[in-house]
């Protein structure tokens, strides 16, 4: 089931997969996701693996990551582990939905209440398609661009499982759906997971993510989440990125807000190989209001890519991303950062920034922020930057008695702070505090156990 | 206390300090006054440590310590403190979480286990109403949007949470108003003990109403030119800094 480096070009190579194994990828799944897959895999012949010749990829080339031999998984491999061994709920207080993949697969045991007695729905992908098909064709790439998007479209042609979540019209969530995705095996692996969530008019719901590792093996992951926020519905989305140093993770989410709908999205990367993150967010209704957040904190060799492309299409949304960085050793990392505002979005309000602090010589960022206006009575802004820490605040830390590394991690958490600050959750914000410490602290350098520990509720 | 001898400092291959000499005892105030760029904050700033300059030539001696071989977080952990002429805005590192990391920092150096929580609330309380300063400041960031009143009592009431036994004041008095002019005197009197030493570094002479200075020098052009007790002050007040400036000339 594997698919073997060859000489043949990567786009070929995964084409050739595809039609070889179609029948068990399209096995068990009906029409609503199925009838996407070969306009997909032929949008992805056309568009490729993006390399570095790609603008929107220009600081990091994918391909070596995609050469390499994995196992995919089309079947959900059974792997023997005791999930109790794992996870033990080390946030306090920290009460959740918890639903598991397992290399990119739902993982049933631990998902008891997959309908909730208000109508709200979280279960996998393959069980809504069969069992909700007017959603799945209502909803299931419709936000994703698997038309020009390459990565995009792979995942469209393989995907076959992964998280769905459904919010009826005036619900709101009891408490926020945790899904932890696990990678784990003895050889490679390659998971192309897909989630959708739905979210009616007028609900509510939090979402927290966290990808994590627990096997030393080389992981790659090119997932995809579409978001629809239905008109004033709220949504709180954490991601928490958390994986070893042979990891590459590609998430790609597509948000598609209506009216008067309010989400916020925080991404924490505290640990990964390789990583780029992808948010496609539209803003398709008035008076919509979007934050987009990031903090990331890398060291040695890693490497951050955060793409974000906001589209504002109808007038008074606002719309802020910020995207901050603490990268150490000879970590890089890029910021691509495109605001678009629409001849009819009026009375937009849209913000960016990207502040990054450089640690040695050796760490780079490259940031890129784009305004791309058409509309004439908009405020915006961008704005990056890329520094030490502040010399003259290190100074007055230390001349009260703070010892220099204590005084630059004051300060490095204190940069942190203004992105975890906005994680309403508030256990988890004080658990990512924490974590952020521990990691600027460089205590936490190696990752291949969950640092979360939040996947069973064995201490609560 | 503190000897400083023959200081020449420069940056940047421009010579700042010309050759300083200066002695001070515990117990003792001593204001250093001078007009603009005669070298004043460079003087408090190589006290505390900045990196910032070269030291060509001279010694600092602090309670038998080469002065000039301690880090600035070591020379804070001795008892020299530094309030700044513009303390620095720290966003997002909260007013308490610094005093008490510097506190407990302090108390590591001496050997003393941290402080609780409800010690240092009380010491708090206390050194609040010693130095009379507004008791939300610190449920802020350091420093950050408080006016400019705000930040150099905030020097003061650090100074009294420190205890240092050598202070130096760099022009601690430079945009306040005269309620927060006493304020500030009044702090530094209360902390004033036999055991120790204020320097207070100012351009005017009017916050040597409230703070009496033992002694008094006049730095001009990177040296001390005249020193005296707290009359000089008023005779510069009178005759203005040009009165030394012939006088130093004609010497």
């Amino acid at each position: 089931m594997s698919i073997h480096a060859q000489s043949i070009d990567l786009k070929d190579r995964f084409a050739a997969f595809f039609y070889k194994h179609q029948s068990t990828i399209r096995e068990g799944l009906p029409e609503g996701i199925n009838q996407h897959r070969q306009v997909a895999i032929e949008a992805f012949q056309q568009n490729g693996i993006p390399d570095r010749n790609v603008e929107d990829y220009k600081y990091t080339d994918l391909n070596p990551a995609f050469e390499k031999d994995y196992r995919t998984y089309i079947r959900p491999k059974q792997i023997d582990f005791n999930l109790n061994d794992i996870f033990h709920c080390d946030v306090p207080a920290l009460d959740t939905h918890v639903v598991l993949l397992l290399n990119g697969w739902f993982y049933e045991k631990k998902t008891p209440q997959k309908k909730l007695p208000n109508g709200v729905i979280i279960t996998s992908l393959r069980e809504a398609a069969n069992e909700y098909p007017e959603v799945i064709q209502k909803h299931y790439n419709q936000y994703a661009d698997s038309k020009n998007q390459g990565l995009t479209a792979l995942n469209t042609a393989f995907a076959q499982d992964g998280v769905f979540i459904y919010v009826p019209r005036g619900k709101a969530m009891d408490k926020p759906v945790q899904i932890i995705n696990l990678l784990m095996d003895e050889e490679p692996g390659m998971s192309q997971h897909r989630n959708l969530m739905v979210m009616e008019e007028g609900s509510q719901a939090k979402v927290i993510v966290c990808d994590h590792t627990l096997s030393q093996s080389t992981f790659l992951t090119n997932s995809v989440t579409e978001i629809y926020a239905g008109q004033n519905a709220h949504m709180d989305f954490v991601r928490i990125q958390n994986e070893h140093n042979d990891s590459t993770q590609i998430s790609n989410l597509y948000l598609n807000q209506e009216r008067d709908s309010n989400v916020t999205s925080n991404t924490i990367s505290l640990h990964g190989g390789l990583i780029r993150n992808n948010y496609y967010l539209r803003l398709n209704g008035e008076n919509c209001e979007n934050k987009t957040l990031g903090l990331y904190l890398t060291d040695r060799g890693q490497h951050i890519d955060s793409y974000v492309h906001m589209d504002h299409a109808h007038p008074h949304s606002r719309s802020n991303q910020l995207f901050k960085g603490v990268l150490d050793d000879y970590a890089t990392g890029a910021f691509n950062g495109r605001i678009l505002v629409r001849q009819d979005a009026q009375k937009t309000e849209a913000y960016q920034a990207n502040n990054n602090i450089l640690l040695t010589d050796d760490a780079k960022m490259n940031s890129k922020p784009q305004l791309e206006i058409y509309a004439d009575d908009v405020k915006c802004s961008h704005g990056g930057t890329s520094g030490q820490l502040n010399g003259d605040a290190l100074f007055y830390l230390r001349s009260r008695g703070i010892p220099l590394k204590e005084a630059q991690l004051l300060l490095m958490y204190a940069f942190a702070h203004e992105i975890i600050g906005e994680i309403h959750i508030q256990p988890l914000q004080d658990r990512i505090h924490e974590l952020t410490e521990k990691r600027l602290r460089g205590e936490l350098t190696r990752c291949n156990y969950c640092q979360m520990h939040c996947g069973d509720s064995g201490k609560n | 206390m503190l000897t400083i001898k023959n200081l020449h400092v420069s940056i940047e291959d421009k010579q700042i300090l010309k050759g300083i000499n200066l002695e001070v005892q515990k117990g003792e105030i001593h204001a250093i006054m001078g007009p603009n760029g005669s070298g004043k904050s460079t003087l408090a700033s190589v006290l505390a440590g900045r990196n910032l300059f070269n030291i060509t030539e001279g010694e600092i001696i602090y309670e038998g310590k080469n002065l000039l071989e301690m880090a600035p977080e070591e020379r804070a952990r001795e008892g020299i403190f530094l309030g700044f002429q513009y303390p620095v805005e720290i966003p997002g590192v909260s007013m308490m979480n610094f005093l008490k990391t510097a506190v407990n920092e302090q108390r590591k150096h001496r050997g003393l286990e941290p402080m609780k929580s409800s010690d240092f609330l009380k010491m708090m309380r206390e050194k609040k109403d010693l130095v009379e300063i507004d008791s939300n400041l610190t449920n802020r960031s350091v420093n950050e949007g408080f006016s400019g009143g705000e930040k150099k009592r905030n020097e003061i009431f650090q100074m009294a949470m420190l205890d240092p036994r050598l202070s130096i004041l760099d022009e601690t008095d430079s945009g306040l108003d005269i309620d927060a002019l006493k304020i500030v005197a009044h702090g530094v009197n209360k902390l004033k003990s036999s055991e120790n030493a204020t320097i207070v570094i100012t351009h005017y002479q009017r916050l040597l109403n409230y703070i009496i200075p033992d002694r008094v020098h006049v730095l001009y052009d990177g040296q001390i030119v005249k020193s005296g007790n707290k009359d000089l002050a008023i005779e510069l007040e009178d005759k203005g800094y040009d009165w030394l400036r012939k006088e130093t000339q004609a010497g």
